[in-house]
């Protein structure tokens, strides 16, 4: 193993796999380029735009501060494992029947940052909801779109529990 | 409104029983979205494919004395470094200008710089290797050797006689001008009783699309072929490009556009990179890909608004207009670019002041001129924000001197709604426009007066809030009169043609393109209304220039509009021939016959007769049971272009409220409305978030964005965390009305919705702002963006 490369071991929704990857390597660049996980976007690599938001062990991270190398041991989870479990189906209808999304290319990371909201509970205000969202870029909606479409859905879901 | 009424049943056509027109029909690409299964061309993988990245010149403007390259030939993986003289042999330089432009001008520009680079930013080199990470490992092994030049940085100077000439060979740094006299402006501004006059100046800034521009070129000789998969909003015109400078036939060159990450006019042009990256695919006989990096994106896509505009109105004490006059000065970069050229920004400013109002006496100046920055060309809503802005910052600053409630003075001269068809001062054609209705209805919807009220009962608290108002027009549904007319080949026609399967299904092949807009749902939703099947019956292909009639693709707000009543059309012609073939089947009249959700039924009763895939079962299967002679046409074409008018002018009104804080000069944004008149609505979900989306697209330019250059042309803040751009957290809710003023030129009436609340919400928002600081007596505010220390300096706490 050369000092440039670093074997890891690493849970990508719920499938393990073993990988050596470039120390350099980000983790969005890992999940798309070496795991094809295609639904996790590269829009800034530096941080601000929040296209490539993942999970890492259960935290809402952006995939391109973080080194593959870190995630040794670790869990992600990308659009594609929350997608196929079931885990966002409701939120993901809300932004489709609110058409709360038009390129699309936002998407993915702004359901994973929304999750991440709606888990706390309770029904956040839209304010709440704007301040949360403002780590995500969108330069279609306005926004307006998707904080109706997770109020909606964190009403329905305060709903279900009363 | 035209309908053609080819209904036995006495229905509109566009009231059939099944109609979607005017409904919220969801998309069907939203799924696979929300999953992560787009497929954008940055997930494209090719077999063999190789990554490329470009050395790019550090100075505004150099002279490349030579390129080392022979380390990084070496580094590991690299495939190929090429420097811009090498690239000459296989692709051809171009010159972005057009007829209808009179005089414009610019300069070859290469793929890649040979012997000179013109602005920061500018490729000089290409290196391409295994990997994107390789290539760029490699581009920092190229030792390119630059004496740098003067940069000819600041617009107001360019043309002066002691500053350098960029392109020696034109003579000077003029670009384009264009000058206009309508009416008599002199004897306006003698009758006016109040003349105001001031500068507005615009920031530069870019459209930030999420997904970068992405191209992934792949030359096979084996059959001759070019494949480009290329995130753009024009397939077509970019094929005949890519063909024209590789001196290729059309026909070996196949663009596919996939999900494309936004695009807004930044994806609508011809970029240096991707030109090189379609070259080295050609020269490496192996695919290539390109995707530009954040840093990239800002320093090559095409800038836009950076103008200067000096401008003056006429007004008399009881509020009418006497005139306008504007002199526009804007800095477009070295090159204009192409095919569309950077002079139609400028153009569209001439063309578009003083728009909305009856005020005959107007004179305008334009020039264009070369600098060592980014280029400039059209981005979404290309002038309108700059023409707005200054038309609607001149009439609230007119408002004011002669004590006059905004409001008022629009109404006492915007064009009546019964005046129709009418011209503006600058001779563009309006065939019929709502701006005494579109004003009414949005004074109601935000409350004017009960908002006044409060906003003064507030100032004696302390809380400074303003509203603005902005009327506006936008220019839609070009017809051969924006480029064609000028020798570019970019269609301004557009088709679709419908395939009807064997089990009852519609292909619908479109020459528009998807960017998210919803362009296939509204081809979608035309189709199965005029066909006559279940929206879920009905699939979209689009953005393949090998599989879709040959169109323009989705820009100036035409997707709906022209693209939307070609699919209609064919619609109805494949309707005509599946009737005619369940006549045959049924030994009925094809006219006593209609489609409904799928079925061939009685026109009279809506009794069902058979439905749909029994009759392609027949037809594909059992034509030998048809009578002798005939022969079924399940695949039709139609097209369609606007003719009776150059453009589809639409109209509307934004309003603002806002709350400026005089401690730290930031603007709340409190609420938004905007009432626009797009004529037939098709989907008003998907107008409703055009509209959203280019309002907050537009307030990014009234308060955040802004690409600053130093003097010596080096970009400052050329990533996301130093060049701000909208966010959740700091914009309003946006309330949308809308007055619908169909188009005749069409069968659907439908105009375009794209472009509206970018051309409007500038403006508004800049008269928000200074109806919050007058009473403060603050200067007005005139150069956007208005950050918080511009607002503090004007309230003279700076």
């Amino acid at each position: 193993m050369s000092a440039r490369h670093l074997d890891i071991s690493i849970r990508v929704n719920g499938e393990d796999i073993s990988a050596r990857v470039e120390a350099r390597k980000t983790l969005v660049d890992f999940l798309r380029d070496d795991l094809s996980l295609t639904g996790t976007h590269i829009g800034c690599e530096h941080g601000v735009c929040g296209a490539c938001t993942v999970r890492l062990d259960g935290e809402v991270v952006r995939g391109c501060l973080v080194l593959a190398v870190q995630c040794d041991g670790a869990q992600v989870e990308t659009i594609e494992g929350l997608s196929d479990s079931g885990a966002i189906a409701d939120l993901q209808l809300a932004f489709q029947q609110r058409n709360a999304l038009q390129c699309g290319y936002c998407t993915p990371g702004m359901l994973i940052g929304a999750d991440a909201l709606l888990a706390c509970g309770g029904v956040p205000s839209r304010e709440i909801i704007r301040e949360h969202l403002s780590g995500n870029y969108c330069r279609c909606t306005g926004y307006q779109a998707i904080v109706d479409a997770i109020e909606s859905v964190a009403q329905a879901r305060a709903g279900a529990k009363a | 409104m035209k309908i053609a009424d080819d209904q036995a049943s006495g229905l509109s056509a566009l009231d059939r029983p099944n109609s979607y027109i005017g409904r919220s029909v969801p998309r069907p690409n939203l799924a696979r979205l929300t999953q992560g299964r787009g497929q954008y061309v940055s997930d494209v993988v090719l077999p063999r494919m190789t990554h490329a990245a470009f050395v790019r010149s550090p100075h505004a403007h150099a002279r490349i004395k030579n390129i080392e390259t022979a380390e990084a030939k070496k580094a590991p993986g690299v495939v190929a470094v090429v420097t811009g003289a090498e690239l000459t042999e296989i692709i051809t330089p171009w010159v972005g200008v057009l007829t209808h432009l009179k005089g414009i001008k610019s300069a070859p520009q290469h793929a890649i710089a040979v012997d000179r680079a013109c602005w920061q930013g500018e490729a000089v080199c290409a290196v391409v290797a295994r990997t994107r990470a390789e290539a760029e490992d490699a581009c920092a092994l190229v030792h390119v050797h630059y004496e740098p030049l003067a940069a000819v940085t600041d617009a107001e100077t360019a043309l002066d006689k002691t500053t350098p000439v960029i392109h020696p060979e034109l003579g000077d740094n003029l670009t384009f001008e264009r000058a206009l006299t309508a009416g008599d402006p002199d004897k306006g501004f003698a009758e006016a009783d109040a003349i105001v006059e001031t500068t507005f100046l615009f920031g530069r800034h870019t459209g930030v699309t999420n997904e970068p521009r992405a191209i992934v070129a792949d030359w096979n000789p084996g059959e001759a072929r070019l494949t480009v998969y290329q995130g753009t909003q024009a397939p077509h015109m970019m094929q005949n490009l890519f063909a024209k400078h590789l001196g290729l036939e059309e026909h070996q060159v196949r663009v596919l556009t996939k999900d494309v990450g936004g695009s807004f006019g930044i994806k609508v042009h011809t970029y240096a990179d991707e030109m090189a990256t379609v070259a080295l695919a050609k020269l490496l006989k192996r695919p290539v890909k390109f995707v530009a990096d954040r840093f990239e994106s800002f320093v090559t896509d095409i800038h836009a608004r950076d103008h200067r505009v000096k401008a003056k109105i006429g007004v008399k004490r009881d509020g009418t207009i006497t005139a306008f006059e504007i002199d526009d000065l804007t800095g477009i970069g070295p090159y204009s670019v192409y095919p569309r050229t950077s002079g139609i920004e400028a153009n569209q400013v001439v063309n578009l002041v003083g728009g909305p109002y009856t005020c005959p006496n107007y004179r305008a100046r334009a020039r264009v001129v070369f600098q060592n920055k980014n280029v400039m060309c059209q981005y979404r809503a290309v002038g309108h924000p700059i023409a707005t802005a200054v038309t609607e910052g001149l009439v609230d600053l007119a408002a004011a001197k002669i004590g006059m409630d905004p409001a008022e003075l629009r109404r006492r001269n915007l064009i009546a709604d019964d005046a129709y068809p009418a011209a503006g001062a600058s001779g563009i054609k309006f065939e019929k426009l709502s701006h005494h209705a579109s004003l009414d209805k949005i004074l109601a919807m935000m409350n004017y007066e009960k908002l006044r009220a409060e906003q003064a009962q507030l100032r004696e608290r302390g809380v400074h809030r303003g509203i603005g108002l902005a009327s506006f027009i936008e220019v839609t549904n070009p017809s051969a009169a924006f480029y064609g007319v000028g020798g570019a080949r970019i269609s301004s026609q557009d088709g679709a043609t419908l395939r009807l399967d064997a089990t009852g299904t519609v292909f619908v092949h479109s020459g528009v393109t998807e960017q998210g807009q919803g362009a296939e749902s509204v081809m979608a939703q035309c189709v199965a209304s005029s066909f006559g099947v279940p929206i879920e019956r009905v699939r979209v292909v689009t953005g393949d220039t090998d599989n879709v009639p040959y169109g323009g693709g989705t820009w100036a707000s035409r997707a709906a509009g022209i693209g939307g009543e070609a699919a209609w059309q064919a619609g109805k012609a494949l309707r005509a021939n599946v009737l005619a073939a369940a006549a045959s089947i049924l030994q009925a009249d094809p006219n006593a016959l209609d489609i409904r959700a799928g079925i061939v039924v009685d026109a009279d009763s809506g009794r069902e007769r058979m439905p749909l895939d029994e009759v392609a079962r027949v037809v594909y299967f059992r034509p030998d049971t048809l009578p002798p002679g005939f022969q079924a046409e399940f695949m039709v074409t139609r097209h369609y272009v606007p003719r009776a008018w150059p453009f589809a002018f639409t109209n509307g009104v934004q309003a603002s409220y806002l709350e400026i804080d005089t401690t730290t000069g930031a603007v709340k944004l409190l609420k938004h409305w905007c009432v626009e008149d797009c004529g037939t609505v098709i989907n008003p979900q998907l107008v409703n978030e055009q509209i959203r989306g280019g309002i907050v697209q537009g307030i990014g330019g009234a308060l955040y964005e802004h690409c600053l250059y130093d003097e010596s042309g080096q970009l400052l803040n050329g990533n996301l965390m130093d060049y701000l751009v909208p966010m959740a957290g700091e914009m309003p809710d946006i309330d949308i009305g809308h007055v619908v003023t169909p188009t005749a030129d069409s069968e659907l009436g439908a105009k375009g919705a794209g472009e509206a609340g970018t051309a409007g919400a500038p403006a508004c928002i800049m008269n928000a702002i200074n109806d919050a600081l007058r009473p403060l007596g603050a200067a007005p505010l005139v150069e956007m963006p208005f950050t918080p220390e511009r607002v503090l300096s004007a309230l003279g706490r700076v």
